[in-house]
C-alpha cells in the first residue's frame, strides 16, 4: 500500500519587513482540511482578520470565546466582511494563531473555520467563523486589523489530506 | 508531489508505578513547528491536578494565560510574572473517572528561532459523570526567552502520571 502523506505544505510566508497584510492564492482543492499557522509580533492592538477569495461582501460571522486572564466572554458578530483569525493587545511579545479550515474545498457546503487565538501577555480564545459560500476557498488574505505584523512573521499553509 | 511535513520524532508511554515527569531531550534542529499530543492522568488524590511544562534549562521567565469551562462556568486566570514553567491542565486524578484519562495538544511554533517562544495548548477531560471532574482549558503561553528549544519536561503539579500516560513528539515542517 502506498503511503499517504496527510499533512503537507503548501505555502510558507516569512516577513522580511512590517506588511500589513499576507494572502496565500491559488490553493489547490485537493485537500481535505487547510490549517494556517502564524507567529509574531504585532505593532498595534487589533484583530488579525481575513477574507476568503477576495469576498470583502457582509458574509462572515464568528463566535468568540476568549480569556484575558481575569475573566472569560463570550461575543458574536453576524453579517460582517470578514472572518477574525485572534485578537491581541499587546506589541511586544509574539502570537500563536493556529487556524483550521474544515471542508475548503466542498461546494455544496458553507464554510466553517476554527481558530485558536494565543496571547501569553494578553489574550486567549477560540474563534468560530462561517463564511456563508459554497465556494471552495483559493484565496486567504489575512490583514492587521490596525498596524502591520512586524518583520520576521511566519505564515504558513498546510494541506491536511484524507486518508 | 510536495513533501511530507509531520514526524514523528518520539514517543513515551508510562510503565507501571509511573513517572514524575516526561522529558523530550535532543529535539533536532530542523523543523519549523514542534507539536505533542498528551493523553495522562495522574496519581495524585484528587479528582484533578494540572501539569508543569519547562523548556531547556530555564528557569524564569515563563508566563500564561488560560482560559477554562468546567461544565457549569467559565474563568480565564494567568500568571505573567514570570514562573520556572508554565501551567497546563487539568488532568484527572484519582477520585475522577476510572480509566479517563486527559487529552491535549501544545503547539510551539518557529522553536529554533531567536525570538522569544511561545505556544498554543488545549486540554480536555470528560467525566461521563455528573458530579465527578470534567474541564477544558485553553492556554496561551509563552518564555521570553531567545534560547532554540532543545528539550521539552512535562510533569504533573504533584504526584506521577499514571502507567499507560502517552506523550508523543511530532516535528512539523513547512517545506
Amino acid at each position: 500500500m502506498a503511503v499517504q502523506f496527510t499533512y503537507v505544505p503548501i505555502a510558507t510566508q516569512t516577513l522580511g519587513s512590517a506588511t500589513a497584510s499576507v494572502t496565500f492564492s491559488s490553493i489547490p482543492s485537493t485537500y481535505q482540511d487547510l490549517v494556517l499557522v502564524c507567529n509574531g509580533i504585532r505593532s498595534a492592538a487589533a484583530v488579525t482578520a481575513v477574507q476568503l477569495n477576495g469576498d470583502t461582501a457582509s458574509n462572515y460571522s464568528q463566535t468568540l470565546l476568549s480569556g484575558n486572564g481575569s475573566s472569560a466572554s463570550s461575543s458574536r458578530n453576524t453579517s460582517v466582511g470578514n472572518g477574525v483569525l485572534d485578537y491581541t493587545g499587546n506589541t511586544t511579545n509574539p502570537s500563536t494563531t493556529v487556524a483550521h479550515f474544515l471542508n475548503y474545498a466542498n461546494t455544496n457546503t458553507y464554510k466553517t473555520f476554527l481558530s485558536r487565538a494565543n496571547n501569553a501577555s494578553d489574550f486567549v480564545g477560540a474563534y468560530v467563523n462561517l463564511w456563508r459560500s459554497t465556494a471552495a476557498i483559493n484565496s486567504i488574505y489575512i490583514y492587521a486589523g490596525s498596524g502591520t505584523f512586524n518583520a520576521g512573521s511566519t505564515f504558513n499553509l498546510y494541506g491536511i489530506a484524507s486518508a | 508531489m510536495a513533501n511530507p511535513t509531520l514526524f514523528q520524532l518520539a514517543t513515551t508511554t508510562v510503565g507501571s508505578g509511573g513517572v514524575s515527569s516526561v522529558t523530550f531531550s535532543a529535539i533536532p534542529q530542523v523543523y519549523t513547528d514542534l507539536k505533542i499530543l498528551i493523553s495522562a492522568k495522574s496519581d495524585y488524590a484528587s479528582a484533578h491536578m494540572n501539569m508543569t511544562v519547562a523548556y531547556n534549562s530555564i528557569t524564569s521567565g515563563y508566563s500564561y494565560i488560560n482560559l477554562n469551562g468546567d461544565g457549569s462556568s467559565a474563568s480565564s486566570g494567568s500568571n505573567i510574572v514570570g514562573t520556572s514553567h508554565y501551567y497546563i491542565g487539568e488532568m484527572t486524578g484519582t477520585s475522577g473517572t476510572a480509566n479517563s484519562f486527559t487529552n491535549g495538544e501544545i503547539y510551539i511554533p518557529n522553536y529554533t528561532s531567536a525570538n522569544y517562544k511561545s505556544a498554543s495548548v488545549d486540554m480536555v477531560n470528560e467525566s461521563n459523570n455528573a458530579v465527578a471532574y470534567a474541564y477544558a482549558s485553553l492556554d496561551a503561553a509563552l518564555v521570553s526567552n531567545t534560547a532554540s528549544i532543545t528539550s521539552i519536561t512535562i510533569a504533573p503539579g504533584a504526584g506521577n502520571f499514571v502507567q499507560y500516560s502517552t506523550f508523543t513528539l511530532y516535528g512539523v515542517r513547512n517545506y
